[in-house]
C-alpha cells in the first residue's frame, strides 16, 4: 500500500476537497462559526480591534520544538497581541504541493490544533488549495488574525521615549538557529529547540496590569538587532542596550561561534521586547516571570534621547559590550550569508 | 557538536577584567613608546573582531587601528567579478560559491544575486567538498566553483580538485581566484603611495592573520622584520589575543628589536601545516595575480597546476578577463593599503552604503567600509 499523500484532486472543490476539509481541518479546528461552512464566518466583536497578517514558508516544516502548524498560529496570534489587543479568531489558508504525505498535514494540524488552544483563538475560515509539484515548496500557511484591543493607550512602536526601559522576555536566537540547523542537516545538540509559543497571555498580563507600555514588539526575521533598530526609527529616539545582559543559551553561543553567525541577528518565535517608563519596569519583569515564556525576562537597556551624551544619533541602536565598549548594533542588509572563511 | 566546554572557552578570552588589565599595560606600553603608533591588520576577522567587541573604541588614542586587504571578497578584482558573472549566464552552467560573493558588484552594477533572480543557477556552500556532491546530483550541468580565498581556503580547495581528480568527474570546473597574503604585504611596505605624490602613511606594524598563519606558519613573514626592519605578530581573534599581540608588537619595538612573533601558538606552529601546504602546491602553483588595490602582485595568487587542467574554468570555457574601467570615484584601492579610512572615501555613507554599496570593502561582511557602516559611532 503506497503512503497515502496530497492528490490535486483535495484542492478542486469538489468532493475530494470535501472530504480533506471534513476528515482533517473541521475535526480539529472545530467551532461553531468554522462548522457553519458558509463562505464567511459571521462574528460578534465591537471596539478597537488589531488585526494582522503573515504567510509562514518555513523550510523544514517540522522541527525541535515546533512546525510550521504551531508557527502559523503564534505568529500571528504574537502580532496580535504586540498592539495591546486578545487574539480572538484566525483565518487559515493552506497552499499545499501535491504529493505531501498525509500523515505530515495530520501532524501539523493537531499541532496547530494545540496551539491554538493553548493561545485561546479559534480558526473560524479557511481555504485549501493544492498547486502541482514545484509551484510550491510543500506546503505554505497564511493566518490572519483578529483581536480586541484591550488598552485605552494601545503600546506603539512610535511612543518609545527617552529614559524608558528596554526588558526582553528571554534567550535569543533559539528558533533562528534551530531552523539553519535543520536545513542544513546540522545537530546542534539536544538543548537546541525553537522558542515558538504563544505570547498573547504575557502581553495582556502587561498592559492590563500597568499604567503605560509603551511599546510591544516580537523580535521575530531579523532579530533583537532588527526590531530594536525598527523601533528607534519610528520613535525617532535611539536605544542603549548592554551586551552582557542578553540571555543565550549555551548552545546558540557555541553555534553562533562556530558559524560565524550573529545572535543578535536570529530570529525568535516566542519572545517580546517590552519598552515602558522605568517606574514600572520591575512590576513588568515580575509579571513577565509569572509566565513560562517570560521566565529568563531581563532588563536590557534604554530608551535615549538623540544627541545627547551618549553621542547617539535619532534611529541608531548602540551596543554596550561586555568589555565596556560601544558600537553600532546596526540594520542587516540581507540575510546573514556563510563567509569564506 | 562543538568542544563541550568551548562556551567557557570563548568567555575566558573574552574576560572584561583580563582585556582590562592588558589594555592598562597597553596604554602604559604606549607612554614609554611616547609617539603613536599605527598597526594594520590584514584578516576580515581580525577587522570584524575588533569593531564587534567594541575593542575599537577602547583602544588608547595613540593606538590607530588599520585594515589593510585582509578580506578574501575586498581584494577579488572587478575583472573577476566580471568573470563570475559571465560564468553564471552561460547555458548549461551551474556556480558553485561562499556566501559573501553573492553581493558584490561587478563593474556593472551586477551581481550574482541578481543573475539567480534572472534565472543562473548559483548554489551557496559552506564547503568547496559541496561542489562536487553538485557535480554529482547534476551531471548534464558544468559546475564552477568560484574558489575565493588566502592560504586558509586553498587547501580545502585543493583537496577538493584531488579528489575530483580521482573520481574522474567531467563536469566539475574551479575559477582560481586564490590570493596569497605575504606577497600583498610585501607591496604595501615596498610601494609607492597609489594616490600620487604624497608617501603612503607608515605603517609601524602588522597584526598578522592567525588563520592563513596556521596553514604558512612565521617563516614566511621574515621578511618584514628582516628587510623592512618592521615588526609583526601573529595574532588570534578574541579581544584579549588581539590585545596580547598589540602587547606584544609594542615590546618588540620598545627593545628596538623588530621581530615576527607569535601570540596565537594555540592554533599556529612555527612551520604552520605542512600537510595542508603540500595538498595545496600538490594541485595549484603561485602566479602573477590581480588584487583590487594593489594590481598585478607577483606571485600573488595560484592558478592550478598543468596536471589539473582539465578542472580550470578558465580553459573549460575559454574565459578571458574582461577589462573595465575602475568604478569612478570609488577608493577602494586607497583604503585596502591603508591610505584612507573609509570614512575618508566620498562615496561612504552616501551613494555607497551595505543597500547600494560600490566597492566591494561595503560588500563583504569583513569588508572595512561595512564594518566601518555597520558598528562605528559617530
Amino acid at each position: 500500500m503506497p503512503e497515502p499523500v496530497i492528490q490535486l484532486d483535495a484542492g478542486s472543490g469538489g468532493s475530494a476537497s470535501q472530504r480533506l476539509i471534513r476528515e482533517l481541518f473541521l475535526r480539529r479546528f472545530s467551532c461553531p462559526e468554522l462548522d457553519a461552512l458558509n463562505d464567511a464566518a459571521r462574528l460578534d466583536i465591537s471596539g478597537p480591534l488589531a488585526m494582522s497578517t503573515d504567510s509562514y514558508t518555513v523550510d523544514p516544516l517540522e522541527f525541535p520544538g515546533g512546525d510550521i502548524g504551531a508557527l502559523a498560529v503564534h505568529g500571528t496570534v504574537n502580532d496580535v497581541a504586540m498592539l495591546g489587543a486578545e487574539p480572538l479568531y484566525l483565518s487559515c489558508a493552506f497552499i499545499i504541493e501535491e504529493g505531501l504525505p498525509l500523515a505530515l498535514l495530520e501532524r501539523i494540524t493537531l499541532s496547530m490544533a494545540k496551539a491554538l488552544k493553548e493561545a485561546g483563538v479559534s480558526i473560524v475560515t479557511g481555504d485549501t488549495k493544492v498547486v502541482p509539484r514545484g509551484a510550491a515548496d510543500k506546503l505554505f500557511i497564511t493566518t490572519t488574525g483578529i483581536g480586541r484591543i484591550v488598552t485605552p493607550n494601545p503600546p506603539q512602536g512610535h511612543r518609545a521615549s527617552p529614559g524608558d526601559a528596554i526588558l526582553l522576555s528571554g534567550s535569543l536566537g533559539d528558533h533562528g538557529l534551530t531552523i539553519l540547523a535543520g536545513r542544513h542537516q546540522l545537530s546542534p545538540g539536544p538543548g537546541l529547540r525553537s522558542d515558538t509559543a504563544p505570547l498573547n497571555h504575557m502581553a495582556t498580563a502587561l498592559v492590563r496590569e500597568l499604567q503605560e507600555v509603551h511599546v510591544l514588539r516580537d523580535p521575530t526575521r531579523g532579530g533583537l538587532a532588527t526590531t530594536l533598530n525598527e523601533i528607534a526609527g519610528q520613535s525617532g529616539q535611539a536605544c542603549l542596550i548592554r551586551e552582557s545582559t542578553l540571555p543565550l543559551n549555551p548552545e546558540v553561543t557555541e553555534w553562533c561561534a562556530v558559524t560565524g553567525l550573529d545572535p543578535l541577528y536570529l530570529a525568535n518565535e516566542g519572545k517580546l521586547i517590552c519598552i515602558l517608563p522605568q517606574a514600572e519596569a520591575a512590576r513588568a519583569l515580575d509579571i513577565m516571570r509569572r509566565f513560562p515564556q517570560g521566565r529568563q525576562a531581563v532588563h536590557i537597556g534604554e530608551v535615549i534621547a538623540p544627541d545627547g551624551p551618549d553621542k547617539a544619533r535619532a534611529g541608531q541602536v548602540i551596543l554596550e559590550t561586555p568589555l565596556g565598549g560601544r558600537r553600532l548594533l546596526s540594520m542587516l542588509e540581507g540575510a546573514q550569508l556563510p563567509r569564506i572563511c | 557538536m562543538p568542544h563541550p566546554d568551548l562556551h567557557a572557552l570563548l568567555q575566558g578570552f573574552a574576560d572584561p577584567a583580563l582585556c582590562r588589565a592588558l589594555l592598562q599595560r597597553l596604554e602604559e606600553a604606549l607612554l614609554r613608546y611616547g609617539r603613536p603608533l599605527r598597526f594594520m591588520e590584514v584578516c576580515g576577522t581580525h577587522t570584524v573582531s575588533i569593531f564587534r567587541s567594541g575593542l575599537r573604541s577602547l583602544l588608547p588614542a595613540a593606538l590607530t587601528h588599520i585594515s589593510g586587504p585582509g578580506c578574501p571578497v575586498c581584494v577579488t578584482h572587478d575583472r573577476e567579478i566580471a568573470a563570475c558573472l559571465l560564468l553564471a549566464k552561460t547555458p548549461g552552467a551551474r556556480i558553485a560559491t561562499f556566501g559573501d560573493l553573492m553581493r558584490v558588484p561587478g563593474p556593472t552594477g551586477e551581481t550574482l544575486k541578481n543573475a539567480q533572480a534572472c534565472g543562473a543557477k548559483v548554489h551557496v556552500l559552506y564547503s568547496p567538498m559541496e561542489a562536487l556532491e553538485l557535480a554529482r546530483r547534476y551531471p548534464r550541468d558544468k559546475i564552477v566553483f568560484l574558489a575565493a580565498g588566502f592560504e586558509t581556503t586553498a587547501p580545502a580547495t585543493a583537496a577538493t580538485v584531488l579528489l575530483a581528480a580521482q573520481e574522474k568527474l567531467p563536469n566539475f570546473y574551479l575559477l582560481s581566484l586564490h590570493k596569497l597574503v605575504p606577497p600583498a604585504l610585501r607591496a604595501l611596505l615596498s610601494s609607492d603611495s597609489a594616490a600620487g605624490g604624497a608617501a603612503p602613511p607608515a605603517i609601524d606594524a602588522f597584526l598578522l592573520p592567525g588563520h592563513v598563519s596556521s596553514i604558512i606558519g612565521s617563516k614566511p613573514y621574515g621578511f618584514i622584520a628582516d628587510e623592512f626592519n618592521k615588526t609583526a605578530v601573529i595574532g588570534g581573534f578574541e579581544p584579549s589575543d588581539i590585545l596580547q599581540s598589540l602587547l606584544l608588537i609594542l615590546e618588540s619595538i620598545l627593545q628596538g628589536r623588530p621581530a615576527i612573533g607569535n601570540q596565537y601558538s594555540r592554533a599556529v606552529a612555527e612551520d604552520g601545516n605542512p600537510r595542508a601546504r603540500e595538498i595545496m602546491l600538490k594541485v595549484f602553483v603561485p602566479q602573477d595575480a590581480l588584487w583590487r588595490g594593489l594590481g598585478t602582485l607577483p606571485a600573488g595568487g595560484l592558478a592550478l597546476r598543468e596536471e589539473y587542467a582539465a578542472f580550470d574554468a578558465r580553459r573549460g570555457f575559454d574565459l578571458t578577463l574582461p577589462e573595465y574601467p575602475e568604478i569612478p570615484g570609488c577608493k577602494c584601492g586607497l583604503v585596502l593599503r591603508g591610505e584612507l579610512t573609509p570614512p575618508q572615501c566620498p562615496l561612504f555613507g552616501k551613494s555607497c552604503s551595505p543597500a547600494h554599496p560600490v566597492g566591494p570593502c561595503m560588500v563583504s561582511s569583513e569588508g572595512s567600509c561595512a564594518a566601518h557602516y555597520k558598528y562605528n559611532l559617530g
